[in-house]
């Protein structure tokens, strides 16, 4: 083993601080260190994520999963900066799964910045507190006394100076302070925070080290390859093994009964081999026979026409209603009436789902490139019959999460496929298994009425959202919430809701649900705006008004000062309103999410044939006072926005039950020659540091569609654009 | 059969099939996993690696096509002059964000740079459009090839 250097250079601190408390998030160390310090010439534990070594080298534990958005780095920063160390001295690791010392470990909803700013900037003093602790005693002075330099305890009244290193086996023996209590540093003496650091996998990745959990390799690992039905959920009804086990190098192959649900370990045929490229073969030989499935009949067009149906009927369960709608539209200056579509996704992470896993001594063993490494871990003791305590789960780096390592669906059928073959295993998905296994961003159906007064004032909103579920359940990241903007801003606003049964899974996509009712909510404010021949920018501002905080503050609130300050921002560095050349226009788009303020412009030209291309995109965020990697929080803002237009350009379609797509052929991704140059604004408001992995993906698929308008006169009501309906003429 | 390979300037023996590709000739039979699998038909660029300088995708090439070719993967890139200077560019913007794909891209932009000291905008675009950055990355890959090839940025 040892193949995966940060993964299995081991981190076991003696002893595990003790959680208490929990929620969302919450991260209440109570420090559990009673018992013998550790011996002077090896590193030494503060606590479950700081081990100082005599030499000074630091070890940081990074507890949360690495996909891309650069927590291995960041997350130990907050600590690095508190315990006052030089960066540069500074090792991190990746935690196991391991709530117990850790809480919840998981990448999604941009929730580590905000669940961690405060609390692991506290682990890092804490454990300051622990070495000047330790000098104090040494040296019989009070510890207030003492001040720090990076990795020095300091009296400065005697001269004297420790090394933390020196320090380190005596401070590891003492009561570490209560978390709550330890002072913190004032922002004007952050030596780490908000410098740009590279990423601490940077040397790895450049020279193609083993990183990812697909370079997992372990002594007398066989590789697998598993068949699934193309419509969800269909069981196996034969199989040709035989062929299979014929093909040179394959060992077994076998049946999976697997269960029904969709996210759990579905049925299948696994082929165990010696190379993943046999196993493969093995699996083209099988010759899968599939059972009915009765979502076999359902269809891309099918779900069309429902909606068509169900919007017609004026069906739908009301989400919200403020005021009287009907009656505003009917005492309207203008009305505007239009019907809104966007596709199915597919996340389509580079690197494809897979995992290895290792049933011995009656335990399970994972290394799985996972987002949410506890459920993973329950999902497989449940399917496998094994104590939660029996299974283990290492997390390995992910190349590329976008909510798709939300579930985890492979861990368990590695999990499966190991115990079955008697050997460790890596199971590797083809690119057209993770194609047509995903768990897709759902399609969505919007029929808007609108409203203005004479003077272009919103005075009417209705919104009839037709999506995806059964009964009183939505199915998963298809909703949307009744405080979704512009609710609380138009006196007569109503949201109502259908739903159609689906048979396709569907998950969480890079800010879910706001990555497309951004699209939606902003493309038709951009139609009232014209409506009442007022200036996008001028109508997005009218909207906001001089509210300030509207609902608490929190997901569900909505501080519409600090949207217009974006929007105002945005406007300007955009030179917005400037002439441009025919078919060339700028459009705006603005929207709060994970505790996010984004306002974008987009510049575009529209070929005669239709073609779209995004030249420019001026991006004006507030993500709080502080940003703690510009590095990494410039390259998140870059890759959602570029992320944000590719999704414009490609669906998942869905016909007899099935995805029609299979590989980046048919999915298309963008690529450099389409990528257009990017300039951002922070503004920097007095308000808590919040995430960056997602909020600044939303607006610019509005910006861009505006934009479109403002080029051609052509509205984009449906994604993905279609040039021939974009072609001049 | 046994295929004699050279890659990364080393004498290396492969017994497999001969439609094996040579992508999963490095990773699984040789241990080279730096090279990355992404989609299989030549769409993505992930396993890009050269063969006598120039790039292809290991994916798509069966191990019986490589002859007497010599094979140079991300694991070897450090070894040429402008593969060190590439990776040198990419540490020090920090292009990566998952860094899944940088391998390949490293190694086409290592090629391009090889044939093309001083790429326009144009250049680049059409030596690097045939690898996928899922996490979008292209500013910063675009960025240090030119500053790999001693332009601004």
């Amino acid at each position: 083993m040892g193949m995966i250097s940060n993964i299995t250079e081991g981190f076991s601190p003696s002893r595990r601080a003790v959680l208490a408390g929990g929620g969302a998030g919450g991260l209440i160390l109570a420090f559990s260190l009673a018992g013998k310090g550790a011996a002077a010439d090896t590193p030494a534990a503060l606590n479950a994520y700081v081990q100082i070594a005599p030499d000074g080298v630091i070890t940081i534990v990074s507890k949360n999963p690495e996909i891309g958005q650069g927590i291995k780095t960041s997350l130990p920063m907050l600590i690095a900066e508190e315990l006052d160390v030089d960066w540069a001295n500074v090792r991190t690791v990746q935690a196991d799964n391991d709530p117990q010392a850790y809480g919840r470990q998981f990448a999604g909803g941009s929730m580590a910045t905000p669940l961690h700013w405060d609390q692991l900037r506290q682990v890092g003093a804490a454990g300051r507190a622990m070495l000047l602790a330790a000098a104090a005693a040494d040296w019989s002075v009070e510890a207030s006394s003492l001040t720090t330099e990076p990795g020095v305890v300091v009296h400065a009244a005697s001269g004297r100076r420790a090394t933390y290193g020196s320090l380190a086996a005596k401070a590891a023996g003492l009561t570490a302070p209560e978390l709550s209590s330890v002072a913190l540093k004032d922002a004007s003496a952050y030596r780490i925070i908000g410098q740009p650091t590279p990423q601490v996998d940077t040397a790895a990745i450049v020279t193609g080290q083993p990183l990812f959990g697909i370079d997992m390799r372990l002594p007398g690992m066989l590789y697998a390859a598993y068949a699934k039905a193309p419509v969800f959920g269909a069981k196996v009804a034969g199989a040709d093994l035989a062929a299979a086990q014929g093909v040179k190098g394959v060992r077994k192959a076998f049946v999976v009964e697997g269960g029904t649900e969709l996210d759990g370990l579905l049925p299948g045929v696994a082929v165990v081999a010696d190379s993943w490229w046999a196993a493969n073969k093995g699996r083209q030989a099988l010759n899968v026979q599939w059972a009915d499935h009765p979502t076999a009949s359902q269809s891309t067009q099918g779900y069309a026409g429902q909606a068509r149906s169900l919007v017609a009927a004026k069906g739908g369960k009301a989400l919200r209603s403020d005021g009287d709608v009907e009656a505003a539209l009917a005492a309207s200056a203008k009305t505007v009436e239009a019907d809104y579509f966007y596709p199915f996704l597919s996340h389509a992470t580079l690197e494809p789902q897979n995992c290895t896993a290792h049933f011995h001594d009656g335990k399970m063993e994972i290394w799985a490139p996972t987002q949410l490494p506890e459920p993973g871990r329950q999902l497989v003791a449940k399917t496998l019959g094994i104590a939660p305590e029996n299974v283990i789960v290492h997390m390995t780096r992910c190349g590329g999460g976008f909510g798709r390592r939300l579930m985890n669906d492979y861990m368990v059928e590695a999990a499966w496929i190991a115990r079955e073959a008697g050997a460790p295993v890596k199971l590797v998905w083809t690119r057209e298994d993770d194609m047509q296994h995903d768990f897709y961003r759902p399609a969505g159906f919007h029929h808007f009425r609108g409203g203005i007064d004479a003077s272009g004032h919103v005075t009417a909103w209705a919104n009839h959202f037709v999506t995806f579920g059964e009964g009183e359940a939505t199915a998963r990241s298809a909703g949307m919430a009744p405080t979704e903007f512009p609710a609380r801003f138009i006196d007569n606003y109503q949201l109502d809701v259908s739903m159609m049964p689906l048979g396709v899974p569907t998950g969480p996509l890079r800010a879910p649900g706001s990555n497309a009712i951004a699209f939606v909510v902003q493309s038709f404010i951009d139609e009232l705006a014209h409506a009442g021949g007022i200036d996008p920018v001028e109508m997005r501002l009218r909207l906001l008004g001089d509210r300030g905080l509207m609902g608490e503050d929190g997901r569900s609130g909505y501080d519409a000062a600090r949207m217009a300050a974006v929007v105002r921002l945005a406007a300007e560095k955009s030179g917005w309103g400037e002439t441009l050349p025919a078919r060339r226009g700028k459009g705006i788009a603005f929207h709060y999410s994970h505790l996010g303020y984004f306002a974008e412009v987009a510049e575009v030209s529209v070929a005669d044939d239709g073609a779209v291309s995004v030249h420019k995109v001026w991006v004006a965020a507030d993500v709080g006072r502080q940003i703690i990697n510009p590095l990494g929080a410039l390259n998140q803002i870059e890759g959602s926005v570029i992320d944000g237009i590719s999704e414009m350009f490609g669906e998942i379609t869905i016909k007899d039950g099935q995805v029609e797509q299979a590989n980046f052929d048919t999915f298309p991704l963008l690529r450099i020659d389409a990528a257009p140059v990017i300039e951002t604004h922070f503004i920097k408001s007095d308000n808590p540091p919040t995430g960056l992995g997602e909020p600044a993906l939303p607006p610019i698929v509005p910006a861009v569609t505006n934009a479109i308008f403002a080029a051609t006169g052509k509205r984009v009501r449906s994604l993905p654009l279609n040039a021939s309906e974009l072609a001049a003429g | 059969m046994a295929y004699e390979l050279n890659v990364n300037g080393k004498a290396m023996t492969a017994d497999v099939d001969a439609d094996t590709p040579l992508l999963w000739v490095l990773r699984d039979t040789l241990g080279l996993v730096g090279t990355k699998f992404g989609c299989g038909i030549a769409q993505c660029g992930a396993c890009t690696v050269h063969a006598d300088g120039a790039p292809i995708r290991a994916c798509v090439t069966p191990v019986e096509a490589i002859g007497a070719a010599q094979i140079t993967t991300i694991e070897g890139a450090s070894a040429l002059e402008v593969g060190a200077r590439v990776q040198q560019a990419w540490s020090e913007l920090d292009v990566a964000q998952c860094g899944y794909c940088q391998p390949g891209q490293i190694m086409s932009a290592t090629a391009l740079l090889a044939e093309n000291p001083t790429p326009s905008d144009a250049d680049i675009d059409a030596a690097m459009a045939g690898n996928i950055c899922r996490c979008a990355t292209y500013v910063r890959i675009r960025a240090a090839i030119k500053r790999a090839a001693g332009q601004v940025a």
